[in-house]
């Protein structure tokens, strides 16, 4: 491959083998003498390293701004629960009560307040932790327990690992905030889907998300013959490329559970990644690289 | 009456959840359905609904530029956090968090706030019950407020109409929509598997659970995977005074049920089918 490539790796439903693909496929492109990374941008639930293993090296906890009230020196005149939009800032007695896990970090209470007294302080949302394997890098957010929003965790973890040929990003499951954070700026995208009316389902979702976001992508069918053919039909019908079909192996499913799939992955299905890898192919931005 | 609240979990993704919810929809017979999983809603594919009522949700506000009148100064570009000012100032929406910031930076009164269509909601009627239910829209936030939304109707028409019992389908994860369809719930089904992700994840949840002090059951789906596994799930409820209230084998049923859109338990029988009979006894037993 000429230049470099940011593929993620996504589905509307959750459990179709989002991390079963993305930590084979970086295994693969390791293999080949590529200088791979993988962005487990699933911060809620992060599972890839639980398969590749690496030896986590260094942890960085990441903040986001939140509002502090100096009150001794506030007025409560109400300015800062006006224009919140997100209900964060409540007055209670004209004394004003922040809430923090409704604060989306917008910053507008700082620069509404005639006084100057909202200050920002930082509170910790989660960590991100590096780790290095063969070939292969790894980066993972871990969401704080409680916290309720992600999206600002996913985006520091994709400044990370930019000098990888490849960047492979495990996305969240769903279509929302989470998904579309993890899904921004990818150079093409992989959805993972089963053969199920829920799987067609939310394909049909994830669908509806990569094309608004204009990202190219490929589906790959896992457990491909536990179902029906909707989905090799949608495919067809909507000239969405099928990039492979990974029939259901209980032997897969059982090193799965042991978390030791990259290798039994590679020996049962040697040619699982041909087309995926000449679709990838495609999308690499011309420039420095392998 | 109080009515009671069990809120189906998983943490990972693709443990089983909504066939549990159907499942346990078919044995209540008298219960109402709420399918908080808006990101990606699949129960309506086993209980078929017949939608009586669908409402726009108003997720929250995206901001608006009127681009004859703007003057190009940039002041929304430097004050918005979000990378929502596109390169001839207009809004992208995916990325507007509907703060608001812009539009009071702007000189010209040339942005403005409006209301932002996220999705639909819906009353409908099942088989088994009333069921409230969502369509978040593509690529749209807010998911957590919208959940919150379809626990108060369906906890609204419970008391209407005299339920004692609410089931709601959950979210995988930890982040928003799971704590909005938690908090203050009567009890959390936790559906895992023993994989290693499984068990991984289930911690996680059981943080989030314990974080909110709400009863915590788990349920080992796929229980034959990985018997060593199952046994650490076992021992990690201990510890944490879950109570397992089924194990279940693996069996293609779930997936022969749903190709049918029926629960499980209506699809035939077998030892998955007569754990989770097991499963719905127990929970009862805890929670009712």
């Amino acid at each position: 491959m000429h230049g470099k490539v940011q593929i993620v790796i996504a589905s509307g439903k959750g459990g179709t083998g989002k991390t079963t693909l993305a930590v084979t496929l970086a295994a693969r492109y390791a293999a080949s003498g590529k200088q791979v990374a993988l962005l487990d941008c699933d911060v809620e639930e992060p599972n890839a390293n639980l398969f590749l293993k690496t030896e986590i090296r260094v942890t960085e906890t990441v903040y986001t701004p939140v509002p502090r009230v100096d009150e001794d020196h506030c007025t409560g005149c109400g300015k800062c629960e006006e224009v919140c939009n997100f209900n964060a800032i409540v007055l209670i007695k004209k004394r004003p009560l922040v809430l923090p896990d409704m604060c989306h970090s917008c910053g507008g209470c700082v620069s509404a307040c005639p006084e100057g007294v909202i200050y920002e302080v930082q509170k910790e949302i989660g960590t991100i932790e590096e780790g290095y394997g063969d070939h292969i890098v790894y980066a993972g957010g871990r969401l704080k327990i409680g916290e309720p929003i992600a999206p600002p965790l996913i985006k520091a973890l994709k400044s990370y690992c930019f000098s990888a040929d490849i960047r492979i990003i495990d996305a969240p499951p769903g279509t929302s905030c989470p998904a579309v954070e993890s899904l921004r700026e990818s150079d093409c995208a992989i959805l993972v889907t089963e053969p199920t009316p829920f799987g067609l389902n939310d394909l049909k979702l994830a669908v509806g998300v990569v094309r608004r976001l204009g990202i190219p992508f490929g589906i790959v069918i896992n457990r491909s013959d536990v179902g029906d053919n909707s989905v090799v039909d949608y495919c067809s019908s909507e000239n969405i490329p099928l990039l492979a079909s990974i029939p259901h192996s209980r032997q897969i499913a059982e090193s799965y559970s042991r978390g030791d799939i990259i290798q039994g992955f590679q020996e049962i299905f040697p040619d699982a990644f041909a087309d995926i890898m000449s679709f990838v192919k495609q999308y690499a931005r011309s420039g420095k690289g392998a | 009456m109080t009515v009671k609240e069990l809120v189906v979990i998983s943490g990972k993704g693709g443990t089983g959840k909504t066939s549990i919810v159907a499942s346990l929809a078919a044995l209540a017979r008298k219960s109402v359905l709420a399918d908080c999983d808006v990101d990606a809603a699949d129960l309506h594919l086993l209980l078929t609904p017949e939608i009586l009522r669908e409402t726009e949700f108003i997720g929250g506000l995206v901001a608006e530029t009127k681009l004859d009148i703007c003057t190009q100064c940039g002041k929304c570009a430097e004050v918005c956090r979000f990378g929502a000012i596109l390169g001839n100032y207009a809004i992208d929406p995916l990325a507007c968090e509907g703060c608001g910031v812009c539009v009071r930076s702007c000189s010209q009164g040339a942005i403005r706030m409006k209301d932002r269509v996220s999705g639909r909601w819906f009353i409908s009627d099942t088989r088994f019950g009333p069921m409230v239910h969502a369509q978040l829209g593509i690529a749209e936030g807010n998911s957590g407020k919208l959940v919150s939304l379809i626990r108060s109707e369906a906890r609204r028409i419970a008391e209407e109409r005299e339920y004692s019992l609410i089931i709601s389908d959950g979210s995988p994860g930890i982040g928003c929509p799971v704590i909005a369809s938690i908090a203050g719930a009567t009890a959390v089904l936790v559906v895992t598997e023993p994989t290693v992700s499984g068990i991984h994840d289930l911690e996680r949840v059981a943080e989030l659970t314990g974080h909110f002090k709400i009863k915590t059951l788990v349920c080992i789906n796929k229980a034959d995977i990985n018997p060593e596994n199952t046994k650490i799930i076992k021992q990690i409820a201990l510890e944490r005074k879950f109570i397992v209230v089924a194990e279940i084998p693996y069996d293609n049923i779930f997936t022969r049920a749903q190709m049918q859109a029926l629960s499980v338990i209506e699809a035939g029988d077998g030892e998955a089918v007569s754990n989770i009979r097991t499963l719905w006894e127990a929970v009862k037993h805890e929670i009712m």
